[in-house]
């Protein structure tokens, strides 16, 4: 198995799903002539020419909701966002026409659109570009939310997500384009809507997905299980629309105790929502109220000590999950 | 505040009652005090109208007067059963815009697509789908076009190519635009038309989407059907430039024309040819039709506060309907209209009788077709 960057698998999942079927075509700015704002488009320019590989003006709602029309006709549109912080200009696009056109038609139309780029933090970006908003579609009714942590996720969920009927929001991260990790030779694809146990254990379940899985809870858990002999269950949920509850729900009735851990600020989150469900569907199971660690809830500082501060952090999660266990 | 008077324009243009020729005009004195008139006129020699109505043979015209008088009691109808609550929510009429719709969809083939914005019963009903299929929609039942789930602003039926009513302002523009990529990027022989109300010219989405049909060479069509007012706000108190053909060509390289949108014909005549151009080349076209809506913006708005009667009587002179049968005055005689008049109210009230006695969406419609394929989900929440 060949160990390569996160933005490679995904360069590699584009290039095969563009070379099966024609009608996939990779839209946004600075995809094509500058390989995209991260590279992730590497190449794809020489391999495919500029009928597939078009460099949009920087004109958001336009292409993205360019995209959406082609996708209800029958292409296979992937539109890149330079960030998601620039899909909130698409919002109208993604929430009227992306998310409605299937179930206001009454299933005569579908929309096979992936919308990728990098959510979260990118390292003193400050508070306009360095925002998880995944909550804003994940709340939505007609949308997919794919949030991939890994190389070998990254590639199997971006061929999938393309290959997908509804509408996708394919969340990367742009610290984790470096990031390598294990990737299988040859096709394969990872099923949109299934978590996954990351790592077994037996006390706590924590619950996350994207960056923080390999940015605050692995080094946490690595911690707490030779500091503490706290035996940790990782759950990467993957997909956050929709959620494979059975998965998280089967975890805690294991372990009893869960700590969700998310990028994003605390307010009618991701998180708060999952929480919700765990303790309606999993309440005779826990033995402490559910622990939740997030972005502090202030914009985005630039100032390097502040952008930690208001950062979750393997610190954070150690905490959190001492409290869970009353080990503090 | 500005004053506003009233001025006259003078009127013989080429076209004896024109959608503006010799119509009272509001003026507006702008906060620099400058007037400025908002000048709807075919015979203003500045404005590049007069692509001359065609002459289509018989068969034709009397099936674009049937479907012009088709919308019309259609919608006389629509507004009946709003007032019993047989309809209910939001429901905006077309009448008096019947021209607009008509004559140009009259100019398209059937691979070619239509994208509407809420204002979409007529063009529904012209684009293929049928009396009862919209009026079942209304009414919210399952027979409708949209399952009964669209509603009065959402009538789809995808091999018709109507391509559905939108309810934000501009928000199908892009859409459109991207259908129209479709066909550049498969060298299909299809054009898009893709209408808007006047307001629509001032929201981003629309110059976005300009650029980029302009840009990659799309073949689409963007219609404004100019009925004066964006609700109840006049053009001209909207729009900085407010003659708004003129604001493609300079800034997106789109050829912009205006037309007189109360003549099918002359709809049809510039339509065609930007079909042709579309079509052809591979080129976008930007068409102002100049019409006017005679009811107010939706059931809600009796538009009084923001026009006068006479101004309505204006327009209602210069109807499409009569305009249509006063060109042709041997093939629509009084007694021919009135044959073509039963008919088609007889197919309304088919239309009304099926969509009452037709059955409203189970409650297991809920929850179809918010996903194609979604594991299992959406279901009904444990």
């Amino acid at each position: 198995m060949a160990e390569i960057t996160y933005r490679d698998a995904l360069n590699q999942a584009l290039a095969e799903e563009m070379e099966r079927d024609d009608q996939v075509f990779l839209m946004g700015e600075e995809v094509a002539l500058y390989s995209g704002a991260y590279k992730v488009s590497q190449g794809l320019l020489q391999k495919f020419g500029e009928k597939r590989v078009i460099d949009a003006p920087i004109t958001e709602a336009g292409f993205v909701g360019l995209g959406i029309g082609a996708a209800h006709v029958g292409m296979k549109p992937v539109i890149e966002v330079m960030t998601y912080n620039f899909a909130i200009l698409a919002l109208d696009q993604i929430i009227n026409n992306a998310a409605k056109l299937r179930y206001m038609s009454d299933g005569q139309y579908s929309v096979p659109m992936v919308l990728r780029g990098p959510g979260g933090a990118g390292g003193s970006l400050g508070a306009q570009h360095s925002q998880a908003l995944e909550q804003q579609f994940v709340h939505i009714p007609g949308l997919k939310v794919v949030m991939p942590a890994t190389p070998h996720d990254a590639k199997g969920l971006l061929k999938a997500a393309i290959r997908d009927p509804d509408p996708v929001m394919f969340i990367e991260s742009e610290k984790l384009y470096n990031v390598k990790g294990e990737v299988p030779e040859g096709e394969y694809l990872l099923p949109i809507g299934r978590a996954e146990v990351k790592k077994e254990g037996s006390d706590v379940t924590i619950i996350t997905w994207s960056r923080m899985l390999t940015a605050a809870v692995l080094p946490a858990v690595e911690r707490l299980e030779a500091e503490e002999g706290i035996s940790c269950e990782v759950v990467d949920a993957m997909t956050l629309r929709p959620l494979d509850y059975d998965t998280l729900v089967n975890s805690i009735r294991k372990t009893n105790r869960c700590v969700i851990v998310e990028e994003a600020w605390p307010q009618a989150s991701v998180g708060s929502w999952i929480s919700h469900e765990m303790q309606k569907r999993a309440f005779d199971y826990l033995d402490a109220p559910i622990g939740h660690v997030h972005q502090e809830d202030v914009p985005m500082p630039y100032a390097f000590n502040l952008e930690e501060a208001a950062l979750p952090s393997p610190a954070k999660v150690v905490e959190a999950v001492k409290k869970v266990c009353y080990a503090d | 505040m500005a004053s506003k008077t009233q001025s006259k324009k003078s009127s013989g243009g080429k076209t004896p009652k024109s959608a503006a020729g010799g119509h009272e005009i509001k003026t507006h004195a702008t906060a620099h005090g400058k007037a400025r008139a908002a000048q709807y006129t075919s015979d203003d020699e500045s404005v590049p109208i007069g692509r001359p109505p065609v002459r289509l043979e018989e068969e034709r015209l009397i099936e674009i007067h049937r479907q012009m008088l088709l919308c019309r009691r259609f919608e006389e109808r629509t507004a009946q059963m709003y007032q019993m609550r047989k309809i209910q929510g939001f429901c905006h009429l077309y009448i008096g815009q019947e021209a607009v719709a008509v004559g140009s969809v009259a100019a398209l083939e059937k691979q070619d697509y239509i994208f509407q914005t809420y204002r979409d019963h007529a063009h529904a009903l012209i684009r293929g789908i049928s009396a009862r299929e919209v009026m079942a929609e209304l009414f919210g039942k399952k027979t409708g076009c949209s399952g009964g789930k669209g509603g009065s602003m959402h009538m789809y039926k995808a091999e018709t190519g109507m391509m559905g009513g939108n309810g934000i302002v501009g928000g199908h523009v892009p859409l459109a635009t991207g259908v129209a990529f479709k066909s550049a990027y498969n060298d299909l022989p299809e054009v898009t038309i893709c209408y808007m109300g006047e307001a629509a010219v001032n929201q981003g989405v629309f110059h976005e989407c300009l650029n980029m049909a302009s840009l990659w060479n799309l073949p689409i069509i963007y219609i404004v059907e100019n009925n004066l007012y964006g609700m109840g706000t006049a053009v001209h108190r909207a729009s900085a430039e407010d003659q708004l053909y003129k604001r493609t060509e300079g800034a997106y390289r789109i050829p912009g024309v205006r037309c007189d949108g109360m003549d099918v014909l002359e709809v049809y005549a510039e339509v065609k040819a930007a079909a042709d151009r579309a079509r052809n080349d591979r080129r976008p076209t930007f068409i102002e039709a100049i019409t006017y809506r005679y009811r107010g913006h939706s059931m809600s708005d009796p538009a009084t506060s923001y026009r006068n009667k006479a101004e309505v009587q204006h327009w209602q002179e210069r109807d499409p309907i009569a305009r249509l049968q006063a060109q042709y005055p041997k093939l629509f005689t009084e007694e021919m209209v009135k044959a073509a008049d039963e008919k088609i109210k007889e197919e309304v009230q088919d239309a009304i009788k099926f969509a009452d006695e037709s059955d409203f969406p189970g409650p297991e419609a809920l929850y179809t077709n918010v996903y194609v394929d979604c594991q299992g989900y959406p279901k009904k929440q444990d």
